[in-house]
């Protein structure tokens, strides 16, 4: 093979291969950096550290909560308030419930959305079920807590910030379906 | 002095053994293209299987399961089976002649890229023999179709998909280094046929993104077998997120089915205009330009995921931008026939269809890429109009004039005039009766990929059944054509064979030899 081949295989083999790990390694995290910034899918951010804000009483923002279950998740999931209305800054906590309704041991996870997407970010959880799973033996009950914040710095024609969960049954991917074995 | 092919008469051992471990472009290039039209037929049976179904509303043949896998496997199958590998042929075959080199630049990757793929589409077609059955999840395989509900053959499919592409990439990379290395002295980029130009950028489009296809597999056998949540919500992914992965190759990819094609026809329409091709350079920067913003448009295929306003502009206007470089092609060529001296050959005849209708799938393109609208036709029989124009229309009718238009120098015979217009019409008329009626069921809202429809589409259906009968008709003449030419067809031995083609591969006697420009030619 001559040579000119040979280094131009190379550079070429090389571009092919970067592509491959850009693929996996870069698009999945652009992607989601990409949501992060528009607030697109509603994603919220991690748990957030409160700090010292004043609380803007001039306005009041109405928090709706929604709950929904995933394909054949057969838990009965519901927020036990529907909805509140906060001032901004200041913090709040409400509790979802939960019960596994079969009779085998289960783990959930609730997977967060926030709507309108320019809401996203002003939306912070101090404390949320949803930053862990939730593992429920067979037939047993749960009240599960969320405290947030709304940022006093939420778009002025934002009234109404609905935050929607949607409980996936995570118990095959877990590794408990195995231990139970 | 290089000895000559094995034929029968060497025994078949050894007839068998020269085509499994051949080196040599022309060998390869009719591997690929025998390779390809087995496929085609393969990929059409599917298409017959599914218009037969929707003759008639309600369920007749099959089951809606099946019903999947067909438009499924149609999909795999035309794209990755037929259409690339008959391109890859026609490359292998006529890039060496056209720019004066003896041969590909590395032969034996050469036979690897060809020899894996035949192996790559017994796996794929094997999953129908499977139980679970066949990918069923369409060609587009959108996670979560593809993953937490996917047959179990999945896998191979995935398998499959990796080794295709596999042998793109490294098809790909021969061609590469083939223009760039090979080119005889005087052979400068800007005096390259348009069909090796087309191909080498076509070339850099698939070692680009086929690599990116295989990331998308990738993420989703990590997803199925081992509990990563690339695509899966239930872990914190996003199934969105598979459909910009995918289109990001996929966009891309549409070009890399079309633009050889236009390399093809770039060739033709000078011939038979006996007219010098209008606008070499310009054709040449609107490949290029086409090629670029191939990469910036893939969104257009999913406006209707929610995205934000500002991207949905974006990617609309950026898509409309395409028109403008694929409309200095359709000037160039038709201003190539303007005042020429035509003759309608059937290369010719297939070729001017391929102007025609590719213009015509390029304008519903144009109304697909206008966001607001899209929400009304994503997902309906408009969206499958507008790509079987563009891809069978475009392609597949661009490829058939290449067969015909090169056939006479691969095998010193001349075909059945007669025999290629009689399929050239059946075939015009049975495409356009196949897939006109298609763009009014798409608008008045039938969706794709149903196993059954309203009664309010039946008659249209029936309609676009028969055209796609007859298409189907057209190709096994088309077949029936080749092969008597191979065996029955009058000899050529003029090395021009067209009165008015130009370029190297005419310089070469007819048939061409088995070696051709061991010593370069000299290009002026």
């Amino acid at each position: 093979m001559e040579t000119s081949h040979r280094s131009l295989l190379a550079k070429l083999l090389a571009i092919a291969v970067a592509m491959f790990l850009f693929a996996i390694f870069v698009l999945p995290p652009l992607y989601d950096l990409f949501c992060e910034i528009t607030g697109i899918g509603g994603r919220t951010d991690g748990k957030y550290e409160a700090v010292e804000v004043k609380v803007d009483t001039s306005r009041q923002v109405r928090v709706q909560f929604v709950a929904a279950n995933n394909e054949q998740m057969p838990w009965e999931f519901y927020p036990m308030e529907h909805s509140v209305v906060v001032y901004p800054g200041e913090s709040r906590a409400v509790n979802f419930f939960a019960h596994n309704t079969t009779g085998e041991d289960m783990i959930g996870q609730a997977i967060p959305s926030v709507l309108p997407n320019n809401a996203a970010d002003y939306f912070h959880k101090t404390a949320c079920f949803c930053f862990d799973n939730q593992p429920l033996a067979a037939g047993e009950q749960a009240e599960l807590g969320l405290v947030f914040i709304l940022d006093p710095d939420l778009p002025d024609n934002v009234n109404t910030v609905t935050l929607s969960y949607t409980l996936f049954d995570i118990t095959d991917r877990t590794g408990l379906a195995v231990a139970q074995q | 002095m290089a000895h000559g092919p094995a034929t029968l008469a060497d025994g078949w051992v050894k007839y068998a053994s020269r085509w499994l471990f051949t080196t040599n472009h022309k060998d390869i290039g009719t591997l690929y293209l025998w390779f390809s039209f087995a496929m085609f037929i393969l990929g059409g049976a599917f298409a017959m299987a599914i218009r037969a179904e929707l003759f008639q509303p309600g369920m007749q043949l099959m089951q809606p399961e099946f019903f999947n896998q067909m438009t499924t496997m149609h999909g795999l199958v035309m794209v990755f089976g037929a259409i690339m590998p008959a391109f890859v042929g026609l490359a292998n075959w006529l890039i060496p002649m056209m720019i004066g080199a003896p041969d590909m630049a590395l032969p034996r990757m050469n036979n690897l890229s060809f020899w894996i793929l035949p192996f790559a589409f017994a796996i794929l077609v094997a999953t129908l023999f499977m139980e679970g059955g066949g990918p069923n999840f369409g060609w587009t395989f959108y996670a979560p179709l593809s993953t937490t509900f996917a047959p179990d053959t999945v896998n191979y499919f995935i398998f499959g998909v990796h080794i295709m592409g596999a042998s793109s990439i490294m098809g790909s990379i021969n061609i590469i280094a083939t223009v760039m290395n090979m080119r005889a002295p005087g052979m400068t980029y800007m005096k390259m046929p348009l069909f090796v130009w087309t191909w080498l950028i076509t070339a850099f489009l698939l070692v680009a993104v086929m690599p990116v296809l295989a990331g998308a597999v990738t993420m989703m056998l990590m997803d199925i077998n081992f509990g990563t949540s690339f695509f899966d919500a239930a872990g914190g992914g996003d199934p969105v997120l598979f459909q910009h992965v995918f289109w990001f190759f996929g966009h891309p990819e549409v070009y890399i089915i079309i633009l050889p094609a236009f390399g093809v026809v770039s060739q033709i329409i000078p011939t038979f205009s006996r007219k010098p091709l209008f606008g070499y350079s310009s054709m040449v920067y609107a490949t290029a330009s086409i090629a670029f913003m191939s990469f910036i448009v893939w969104a257009h295929h999913m406006f209707t995921v929610g995205m934000p306003i500002a991207g949905e502009l974006y990617f609309m206007y950026a898509t409309m931008l395409i028109a403008v470089p694929t409309g200095v092609k359709v000037f160039n060529w038709i201003t190539t026939m303007y005042k020429g001296a035509l003759t309608y050959e059937t290369p010719m005849l297939f070729s001017i269809a391929f102007v025609i209708l590719f213009t015509f799938g390029g304008f519903t393109g144009l109304m697909l890429s206008i966001a607001a609208a899209d929400m009304q036709y994503h997902d309906t029989y408009f969206v499958v109009a507008h790509f079987h124009y563009v891809m069978v229309a475009g392609a597949v009718f661009s490829g058939t004039a290449a067969v015909y238009y090169w056939l006479p120098k691969w095998c010193g015979k001349m075909y059945d005039e007669t025999m290629g217009k009689v399929q050239f019409w059946i075939a015009f008329i049975g495409f356009n009766i196949a897939f006109m009626p298609q763009h009014f069921l798409g608008l008045a809202g039938m969706p794709r990929r149903y196993a059954d429809y309203g009664l309010q589409f039946a008659d249209w259906n029936m309609v676009s059944s028969i055209g796609a009968f007859m298409y189907g008709a057209a190709q096994i003449l088309f077949l029936f054509n080749v092969i008597r030419t191979i065996t029955h067809g009058k000899p050529v031995n003029d090395p021009q064979v067209w009165e008015g083609a130009e370029g190297l591969e005419w310089t070469v006697d007819t048939p061409a030899p088995y070696h051709t420009f061991e010593k370069p030619p000299e290009v002026k």
